[in-house]
């Protein structure tokens, strides 16, 4: 039988209230949860937001995230055979699925906006 | 999935001197630059700011003339590029990278950011493929990118008047009288649309390397300033030249790591390149190695890639890369806690090779700019890897923070004078309609971008990678065209904040513009150079010492020759 790991994603903006989606992704050893997650944009929903930019290296910084009520990076999280539950900063402001305000304040547009 | 429409329709608009595009290594050089001769500044990325890019991404070193570890003369940098480049190097580009590399890093270094020294204050510089001396700085352990990145990041700060912004995705160049008056985007995180006025516009977006599958780049690299550059009436050159770092991490699997960490591994300690058989093999296509480091990237990929093809590469396919004869106290003292994480990833360098393969890494071609890093489009400036031209058909180790430090500096103090000019053309509502109304259109996909785009990386590996055919660039083309067909001419509508479906179909819309311009040069060069090697023409071809031009005529890309500006450097060298 292939081993899978089950992905449960907190969904939606703060206004729409809480949802999940639940998405089952084949299980490799070795892969990141920042995998996971790009797998399941391409192959299944790709309305899925997260962040991310520099893919597996853990230079940028962005795919910080809670996994099962952990802080941790996506990128160097490993996928596990088993249920994992995602959900976004507690600390930030959500903007949106597992995406939050993470950008410093004097680069937001909305400062540029205000100048 | 339903979405509330609570995204703002509203349309902002900023008005700067120079807009810059694009927050690496050249972006935040021609931001302070820029600054500091004066002018409004608004710098702008479509990540957040210092955080995407490759320059965060690059772990190796920068080349410059210093002197420190032995003497040198910028000159000799310079003969070296040429030599690297197989005689297609913009001289004036490259000259000038050479000349003013050394004081880039000296002002680096005043800036602290904190090159590996010797005991008595001189430069460490180590010795990287091509170089004929040891020319290359570096920040330890693998931080000279991250390194760079904060340090010029600290120095943006450090000048409030800089108006920096985040997650704004730039759309189209905004282009009137045949200048450059502004750029019209959207706010990723709201959806809103942003238009900028701008005196002047510097292209800052890096390469293409996201056009791949297996590449050591960001995710914002998918040739934006290139797409954004042709769609405004500038010309692209070189793009059939793609550079691929021969020895990317492929097996045991890793994470946390970058890719192309074995480089500094290799300046510093050697390693052996081995193939099935243990032998090192690249003396089989080059000079021998003997456990120093010394072939170019375009001969290093080529030898892989043939002995792949052989029947001698590894199980993952790619080759073996080992420092088991190393020592672990060497391995110590030379990475510290690279070799903890490598651990952590269950890699012990002492006991086992690792397996390596070519991955997409760094582009020659991009825009076609003059001495001054001007576009053909009055007010439009490139700087960094969207400058196509002075790297030729192979660029050398070291030389890509080099120039995006030196074409920055440049670009944003020559834009600065522009903007203080009376040349500029004043923002115009009318040019910027199209692009307004593109991104407030939409209309909803059955296609998945984000599966095209993953169908793209895929096609360009196998067809548009480092070993060319007729006939697998022309599937290429092909299915390209039925690619932009699926995609349409419209985005899906926007649902919701960081819309990333929306993203994704911005983002496609730009590399399969620019895939096509790469196929579409390698296709037209029937010979074998640099880093464009064609099965089918496999030998250079002095007819050939000729670049490639590209430009948007009527919606169709068109090829032209274009006759280099000099070849007695190149003649001398060989």
């Amino acid at each position: 039988m292939k081993r899978v790991a089950t992905l449960i994603v907190r969904r939606g903006a703060p206004a729409e209230g809480v949802s999940w989606s639940r998405y089952d992704v084949a299980y490799e050893p070795g892969q990141s949860v920042l995998d996971a997650l790009r797998r399941i944009r391409v192959d299944e929903d790709p309305t899925l937001a997260f962040r991310f930019s520099c893919i597996n290296a853990n230079a940028c910084k962005e795919c910080l995230m809670l996994v099962d009520g952990k802080v941790v990076y996506a990128c160097t999280a490993r996928l596990q055979s088993r249920e994992m539950r995602l959900e976004p900063l507690p600390n930030k402001a959500h903007i949106r699925d597992l995406v939050t305000d993470i950008a410093p304040p004097d680069e937001r547009l909305s400062n540029a906006r205000n100048r | 999935m339903v979405y509330h429409l609570r995204v703002n329709r509203e349309t902002t608009h900023l008005t700067t001197d120079v807009l810059i595009i694009g927050a690496g290594a050249a972006g935040m050089s021609a931001a302070i630059a820029a600054h500091d001769s004066g002018a409004r500044v608004m710098l702008i990325d479509r990540s957040l700011i210092g955080r995407g890019g490759a320059t965060v991404m690059a772990q190796m070193t920068v080349a410059a003339a210093l002197g420190d570890e032995v003497a040198d003369d910028w000159r000799c940098h310079f003969a070296d590029t040429i030599k690297a480049g197989r005689g297609l190097c913009d001289e004036e580009l490259a000259s000038l990278v050479c000349e003013q590399a050394p004081a880039a890093i000296r002002q680096m270094d005043e800036w602290r950011i904190g090159w590996a020294r010797h005991q008595d204050g001189r430069l460490r510089q180590a010795e990287a493929p091509g170089h004929d001396r040891p020319r290359c700085v570096y920040v330890d352990f693998l931080n000279t990118g991250p390194a760079v990145s904060r340090t010029l990041r600290t120095q943006v700060q450090r000048r409030p008047a800089i108006v920096r912004i985040g997650e704004l995705s730039i759309v189209d160049l905004v282009i009137a009288d045949g200048m450059a008056c502004g750029a019209v985007g959207f706010s990723v995180t709201e959806g809103r649309t942003v238009t900028i006025a701008a005196k002047s516009v510097i292209l800052c977006t890096g390469g293409l390397t996201r056009l791949y599958a297996c590449n050591s780049a960001s995710v914002n690299m998918g040739g934006d300033g290139y797409a954004l550059g042709l769609r405004a009436g500038a010309e692209l050159i070189d793009m059939e030249f793609v550079q691929f770092f021969p020895i990317g991490h492929l097996a045991p699997r890793m994470i946390g790591m970058d890719p192309i960490m074995w480089d500094p591994f290799r300046y510093k300690l050697g390693g052996q390149l081995l193939n099935a058989e243990g032998r090192e093999f690249i003396g089989d296509y080059d000079r021998i190695e003997e456990g120093h480091y010394r072939a170019t990237r375009d001969v290093a990929t080529y030898a892989i890639l043939k002995e792949v093809a052989a029947g001698r590469g590894s199980p993952h396919g790619g080759v073996y890369l080992s420092f088991r004869h190393v020592g672990a106290d060497k391995l110590r003292a030379a990475f510290g806690p690279v070799i903890d994480r490598l651990q952590a990833n269950g890699i012990d360098l002492t006991r086992e090779p690792i397996e390596v393969a070519p991955i997409a890494h760094y582009h020659m071609g991009g825009l076609r700019v003059d001495a001054a890093l001007e576009t053909r489009i009055a007010n439009l400036f490139a700087a960094g890897e969207t400058v196509g031209g002075a790297n030729g058909a192979n660029r050398l180790s070291g030389n890509a923070i080099s120039e995006a430090l030196v074409f920055g500096t440049a670009a944003g103090l020559k834009a600065a004078t522009r903007a203080h000019g009376q040349r500029g053309r004043a923002w115009s509502e009318v040019a910027a309609q199209e692009t307004i109304a593109l991104i407030g259109g939409g209309e909803m996909k059955r296609a998945n971008p984000a599966s095209l785009i993953a169908r793209l990386q895929i096609l360009m590996d196998e067809r548009v990678g480092p070993l060319r055919s007729e006939a697998g660039l022309s599937i290429a083309r092909a299915e390209i065209g039925a690619m932009k067909k699926e995609i349409g001419d419209t985005p899906p509508p926007v649902q919701s904040e960081f819309d990333s479906m929306r993203l994704d179909w911005f983002d496609l819309r730009n590399m399969l513009f620019v895939a096509e311009s790469v196929v579409l040069a390698a296709l037209a060069r029937r010979e074998s150079r640099g880093a464009h090697q064609r099965e089918d023409h496999p030998d250079a071809d002095s007819r050939w010492l000729v670049h490639q031009t590209i430009r948007l005529d009527n919606g169709r890309l068109v090829l032209d020759a274009l006759a280099r500006k000099h070849d007695a450097m190149w003649e001398t060298a060989e």
